[in-house]
């Protein structure tokens, strides 16, 4: 019988704060055998990341374990000194987490900060660490080693550093690597780059790795083994088929039905929100939970006491911390969706035609001397969005869509190019310019909920604000009942007028956010990514109001976002920019299946997907995003294109491409013949038999 | 960097300028030439002798000009005789050229002292080098106990060491000079009889514990607290970082960490803050100067202030407008080069 | 001369204090019992060190506040018998007790502690108000456009910075310049932000709606023009609020020394805030700008600013300390804590008791004032 590298039993972490001990995990149990990867799913505040903590034994200073045992190659690190501890740190268990920048010492230089592992732990001279160091960042990938080595971390990009952390975590070749969410501040082709360096060098170097996230297609794609966590305790737990395949939690369960996969879609196949609310830490409920929020809670039985794992299937260790595992109809669909006609789009509202935006930057000191360095941040943008319809800007950092944005709403003025709405040029007009209507006919909802209320004037007041601006009502009692009609509209109960931001949570200040995006009756609402800083059970929910409104009103919609799923849900027409060129335009299924643009299936392959019946063809881009400052010339994407040799006499390098007609209403930005257009597969199929498709680096468990 | 250098330069210079215009023009005031002119004649003058004084000595000249004068970019008419009409010097304790020439402050030339009876540099050069000990003495005092003080406290932050070490530096910035001055003199010199009440000796007979202790103490406590206070703020910031937390879950000691990774990052934030301090040293010297009747730079300004010595306010004004410019820019550039995201681009 | 023991000055001081005592008692039983509805004020009872400096605070404040009830003598009244006399001291016609001696002239130290806390009452807190309601108004601007504005108000606010500050006093704050336009020229300007300001917050938000906007402003010019002139052309009508020339001075080169730091301040934090998106979204609706600097931003900054206005406060007191140490501005019998160290300190080494007293008691209500911010600023950030 193989030991495994860390067996965690009926774990208990509490914090200890003003208003007294929170129990951030309850009656945690794990086991990772050497080898395996596991991945530890949950939203926030479900204790995923206290568990990583409690097993590097960084708790901080409030934090404590309560009961229960974390066994390390057999030994019970919840009772070991702090010098014993200090020699595992680093050297058999190392960390890594979330924000790479903010990792790395920034006055130190990299091969210095990476050097001193070694030296610790192994007590290498200065010349034999320096070798090991190269050695390994060789292995991450980087390019150039040498250079990495005697830079600053600020001179390199998010997905260099990350990689960087990543090497420092294995110098020592750790049998245990915890990844704390490594690529959630990262882009999205960034991120898959990541994703395969993780699984190769697990491969490779055999170390047993905790995978935190809170993304269920991340973890399909990395992990070999799944817990599913769910306010401070295990939910479900097995291997990642027999998770996936045969769910049994409600919880699991719920949190597939409200992510966008492939087969969703808005009208027919909509997604299904979790209800209800994350409990607070001190305000759990008895029994179960999750109960509150269950579809299949049958009271006495739910609530009576604390829920234990039982077992699912013991070959495959799969455990659910449910009641009712044999009584719920696991394959049953989720109640009733509300199916919906699509809706048809009518005419053109806002008619973008050869927009250019070009920046100055430096400058402004009164001994001028500035250095003239220009960005283009958008080229030759035309795009057009009808009435009723959903058109999604699809790119990552540095595309320009955020410029865009701000231009189309007055923030910023076009350099050249114009951009029509309904008849009145906008690109050209700031918003303090522009008549209350034009201001009222196009409104943003902005990307962090935390950020976009303002935390010093009541909720309903900033409501009843912006109806005063765009001149709606004629006093403030008739501005008020329309607030309030408002209020009803995102589905936020009357009495939140009078409450400050503070009191509420992410999803509800992002429905307010909506409310008064949505208060003048727009004709055009710009969503830059509205939900990506939300919960996923939240997600869900904002979305489909976000959707039932639009629905209702006939609004056009422009969706900015990075991330593909929630696009091919909810988009009719899609826009790719790159580097502030847009590089494919046409509607969904036309850019999907297949993706003709190189950095279109690159896009596609690199969004994690949570379905096992799912094919991906893997597509990982080299290098980084390059910067707006300095961009390529020729095409923008030439950098990092996986195609770019099949185009002959390196046209890729000197000339920028011209717009190439695909189909009606679909356009590419590309070099590429047309014959090799034509051979275009798609990236993702999806196989409706659920038999044995899987990813190829799978150990069996 | 280079860029940024003679950015800064050029700010200072004009700067310069526009405060000593400032300066001159203040110092120009109806009131404060009378009061100028009664102290050279005698305290019973007339009015109409007053008006003849200020005229024969060049006061009522065009203000742009004396002040182009002053500068060294005007020549300067040498003042006549009423009678014989041959150049006579304004004062007999200065020399004077007899001719128009250019004497202003680009050839170095900073004046004449009407309250010293000297030429200004004989006064102020020594008087400079005085403060310049007693300076040098403050900071070495000053700075290293209040980066300790700060270290300490940041690195065990809300611990009683934390807490005691914070209410001591909280103390210490409610204690200006001349309260500092006066308990210490009570303490130490009126009840203990440890140290000397006057640094009198100290110019005359040089500088010994006995005799400066007191100033430098005085001095240093005040400034000691803001600097301490900073310190511990940039300490505790920096260790609660997250690049902290991956040095000590690489298992470093925590000496190692503190030592080699927190304070390099933590001290930049002082080091600007020490240099920004200048300023109020500045005001400092004075107090202390006059209370201990040390003749140094700040005890020459209050005198010259007192009755209105306008070439040495005037030269006591753009000393101080250049010590303060030139720590503010040594602080630019300290904080550009310690900071590597600044100085590697 | 008779003297009473050690132990009866200690009983004597307090009992003379008593009004004080029941104040404080009042003031904060009142605040501690309901301090949990007090959100910022009522954080500090949680604190400590926040408590220990609202105490010293109020102490002083009511001693100011009723410093004729509890200073047993006039502090200009002489004693010829008294001078030096070390404390405990008793007077012999009226039997009172010098509790803290008499300085050269006799005076009573007690008393002339106890006047002095009402110059520093009255001034500083006006003083520091004032800068705050420049140093906000220019500091917005330069935080919010940046650009040529920012390149320009920050040099002028450095300049400022950069004037070494006793000479600045040496030559604005003395007795000739009141002969010259000079302070109430400044006074002028500074006196006139006020009413901008105010003017200002209310047209930005009310714009919209004519009718409350007209009485608003209507309120703003007749009350602060009013106040204008009254102190700085000291014409009142009513003959209620007046400034003696030379606390005009004062008060001029108090408010231009701490204007530059608010300044700074200011505009750090207009820049930290002008990146969120709330700020975004009252640009996207129309707002101009100065809406959004007065009515987004400025409101969001209010942690930093108050506790900076405690320490502020602190640093005026300072200042009108140097200010008396050296003679300028406040008549030599004046009884503020500055003109009494002074005047203590010239024989120091053989009585101490003139100047320790008003020397402690400005050391401990800037100390009171930075244990109160402290404490502020530990509270706000666990908001």
């Amino acid at each position: 019988m193989v030991e495994p590298i860390l067996e965690i039993k009926d774990l208990n972490i509490s914090f200890f704060t003003r208003a007294g001990e929170i129990p951030a995990v309850m009656d945690f149990s794990c086991t990772v055998m050497p080898g395996e990867t596991m991945g530890l799913v949950g939203e926030s505040g479900c204790g995923k990341s206290t568990v990583s903590l409690g097993i590097m034994g960084d708790l901080g200073k409030n934090g404590r374990i309560m009961s229960g045992s974390i066994k390390f190659k057999g030994k019970d690190l919840t009772q070991i000194s702090d010098e014993e501890y200090r020699h595992l740190r680093g050297n058999e268990i190392a960390m890594i987490y979330q924000e790479p920048m903010a990792s790395l010492n920034p006055a130190m230089k990299i091969g210095r900060q990476l050097m001193e592992v070694p030296m610790l732990h192994e007590g290498k001279s200065q010349s034999e660490a320096a070798d090991m160091v190269i050695e390994i960042l060789g292995a991450v990938k980087l390019p150039d080693p040498q250079r990495v080595f005697n830079s600053y971390p600020h001179q390199l990009s998010g997905g260099q550093q990350q990689r960087v952390v990543i090497a420092m975590g294995l110098l020592s070749k750790p049998s245990l690597l915890l990844l704390d969410e490594p690529t959630t501040a990262l882009d999205v082709t960034v991120e898959a780059g990541i994703v395969e360096l993780v699984k190769e060098l697990a491969e490779n170097y055999g170390t047993s790795m905790i995978f935190v996230s809170h993304n269920l297609g991340l973890i399909l794609d990395t992990c070999d083994r799944i817990t599913v966590m769910y306010s401070g305790e295990a939910v479900e737990t097995g291997s990642i088929k027999g998770v996936f395949d045969q769910m049994r939690h409600p919880y699991t369960k719920g949190l597939l039905n409200s992510i966008p996969l492939p087969g969703a879609d808005k009208n027919q196949r909509p997604l299904v929100p979790i209800r209800g609310q994350l409990p607070l830490p001190h305000q759990r409920p008895r029994g179960c939970n999750f109960g509150p929020r269950c579809d299949h809670f049958k009271a006495d039985i739910c609530d009576a006491g604390d829920v234990h794992m039982s077992v699912v299937s013991e070959d495959d260790r799969h455990f659910s911390r449910c009641e009712r595992i044999n009584e719920i109809d696991w394959d049953a669909p989720p109640e009733e969706h509300i199916i919906s006609e699509p809706v048809k789009s009518g005419d053109v509202v806002l008619d973008v035609k050869k927009l250019k935006k070009w920046y100055e930057v430096g400058g402004g000191s009164i001994f001028g001397g500035s250095r003239h360095l220009t960005v283009k941040a958008n080229e030759d943008i035309s795009l057009q969005a009808r009435e009723a319809e959903t058109v999604a800007i699809v790119g990552e950092s540095g595309c320009g869509k955020s410029t865009l944005a701000k231009i189309l709403l007055g923030l910023e003025t076009s350099t050249a190019g114009d951009a029509v709405l309904s008849g009145q040029e906008i690109g050209r007009i700031a918003v303090n310019q522009r008549t209350s209507r034009t201001v009222a006919s196009i409104q943003m909802i902005f990307q962090n909920p935390f950020d976009t209320l303002n935390p010093s004037q009541s909720v309903g007041g900033q409501i009843i604000r912006t109806l005063e601006k765009f001149k709606i009502g004629d006093n403030t009692e008739a501005r008020t009942q329309r607030m309030l009609e408002l209020l009803d509209l995102v589905k936020l109960p009357r009495e939140f007028a009078t409450r400050m931001p503070r009191q509420l949570s992410g999803g509800q200040k992002q429905r307010i956010g909506i409310a008064r995006a949505f208060a003048g009756e727009p004709q055009v609402v710009v969503a830059d990514e509205p939900v990506s800083a939300l919960d996923v059970s939240v997600q869900a929910a904002v979305t489909e109001l976000l959707m039932d409104i639009q629905r209702q009103s006939r609004t056009t919609m422009l969706f900015i976002s990075h991330d593909m799923s929630v696009v091919r849900y909810l988009a009719d027409r899609v826009v790719v920019m790159y580097l502030g060129h847009i590089v494919e335009t046409g509607s969904t299924e036309q850019v999907f299946s297949p993706p003709y643009h190189p950095y279109t299936e690159a896009l596609l392959s690199a969004v994690p997907i949570a379905d096992t019946s799912v094919q991906k063809r893997r597509i990982v881009l080299e290098g980084d995003i390059p910067s707006a400052l300095n961009p390529p010339k020729g095409c923008p994407f030439v950098t990092r294109c996986q195609r770019r040799d099949s185009v002959p006499n390196d046209r890729c390098n000197t000339e920028v491409p011209k717009q190439v007609k695909l189909g009606d209403g679909h356009y590419v930005k590309c070099h590429l013949a047309q014959d090799i257009f034509d051979k275009m597969e798609p990236v993702i199929v999806v196989n409706s038999k659920r038999s044995d498709q899987k990813a190829p680096s799978q150990p069996s468990a | 960097m280079l860029r940024l250098l003679a950015n800064r330069f050029g700010a200072m210079l004009l700067t310069m300028l526009c405060l000593t215009l400032i300066v001159f023009f203040l110092v120009n005031l109806e009131p404060n030439l009378r009061k100028l002119s009664i102290s050279q004649t005698n305290m019973r003058a007339s009015d109409e002798m007053i008006e003849r004084w200020l005229d024969y000595n060049g006061y009522r000249e065009p203000f742009l000009e004396r002040y182009a004068q002053w500068l060294g970019v005007m020549k300067k008419q040498p003042a006549r005789d009423v009678d014989t009409g041959e150049p006579k010097p304004r004062f007999s304790f200065c020399d004077e050229p007899p001719v128009a020439t250019y004497s202003g402050i680009l050839q170095g030339n900073l004046g004449c002292s009407t309250m010293f009876r000297q030429p200004i540099h004989e006064r102020l050069l020594p008087a400079l080098q005085s403060t310049g000990i007693l300076m040098f003495w403050v900071m070495a005092t000053m700075v290293p106990s209040a980066l300790v003080i700060g270290i300490l406290a940041g690195m065990r932050e809300g611990t009683n060491t934390d807490r005691t070490l914070s209410v001591v530096s909280i103390t210490s910035t409610a204690t200006p000079e001349y309260v500092s001055g006066v308990v210490f003199t009570v303490i130490f010199a009126s009840w203990l009889g440890w140290l000397n009440g006057s640094a009198v000796t100290a110019t005359t007979q040089g500088v010994s514990v006995y005799n400066f202790a007191l100033p430098v103490m005085t001095m240093a406590i005040y400034g000691m607290g803001y600097i301490a206070r900073m310190t511990r703020a940039s300490m505790a910031e920096v260790m609660t970082s997250q690049y902290i937390r991956t040095a000590r879950l690489k298992g470093l000691k925590f000496h190692t960490v503190v030592l080699r990774h927190a304070l390099r990052n933590a001290l930049i934030a002082p080091f600007t803050v020490i240099m920004l301090q200048f300023p109020w040293l500045l005001t400092g010297v004075v107090i202390v100067e006059v209370m201990f009747r040390y003749q140094g730079f700040g005890w020459v300004l209050v005198e010259a202030a007192g009755n209105n010595d306008i070439d040495m306010l005037l030269s006591c004004s753009i000393v101080s407008v250049l010590v303060v410019l030139s720590t503010q820019m040594i602080s630019d550039i300290g904080y550009a080069y310690l900071n590597p995201r600044i100085r590697v681009r | 001369m008779e003297y009473v023991g050690f132990g009866q000055i200690v009983l004597g001081i307090l009992t003379q204090l008593i009004p004080v005592w029941i104040a404080i008692f009042v003031v904060m039983g009142l605040s501690w019992t309901f301090h949990r509805k007090l959100s910022l004020y009522g954080r500090i009872y949680e604190s400590p060190a926040g408590l220990i400096g609202l105490f010293i605070v109020f102490f002083w404040l009511f001693c100011a506040l009723f410093a004729d009830l509890i200073s047993p003598f006039d502090p200009l009244e002489q004693f010829a018998i008294l001078k030096n006399k070390g404390p405990g001291v008793i007077e012999p016609t009226t039997g009172l007790v010098q509790y803290l001696g008499g300085d050269k002239f006799g005076r009573d130290v007690f008393s002339r502690m106890i006047s002095g806390s009402q110059i520093v009452m009255v001034i500083a807190p006006a003083a520091t108000m004032f800068a705050f309601v420049v140093g906000i108004s220019l500091g917005l601007p330069a935080g919010y456009y940046r650009g040529k504005i920012d390149s320009i108000l920050s040099f002028l606010a450095n300049m400022v910075l950069a004037f070494p500050v006793i000479l600045l006093f040496y030559l604005l704050v003395t007795p000739g310049i009141r002969e010259t336009a000079l302070p109430q020229s400044m006074a002028g300007v500074f006196f006139i932000f006020p009413i901008l300001f105010f003017g200002m917050l209310f047209y930005s938000r009310f714009r919209e709606r004519p009718q409350k906007l007209m009485w608003q402003l209507a309120i703003v010019l007749i009350f602060g023009g009013w106040v204008y002139i009254s102190l700085v052309f000291d014409a009142d009508p009513f003959g209620v609020l007046s400034l003696e020339p030379n606390e005009l001075n004062i008060f001029v080169a108090v408010v231009f020394a701490s204007s530059p730091g608010v300044f700074r301040i200011v505009r750090g934090l207009t820049m930290d805030i002008a990146t969120r998106d709330y700020v975004a979204a009252a640009q996207t609706r129309g707002e101009i700008p100065f809406y959004v600097m007065l009515w987004e931003i400025l409101p969001n900054a209010r942690g930093p600013l108050i506790v900076d206005a405690c320490l502020r406060i602190g640093y005026t007191t300072i200042l009108l300390g140097t200010l008396g140490y050296f003679g300028l501005g406040l008549v030599p019998e004046s009884p503020d804590w500055g003109t009494t160290i002074k005047e203590g300190s010239r024989l120091l080494r053989l009585y101490y008791h003139p100047a320790l007293p008003p020397a402690i008691a400005l050391m401990s209500f800037v100390l009171g004032l930075n244990l109160l911010a402290d404490a502020l600023r530990e509270q706000s950030l666990k908001d």
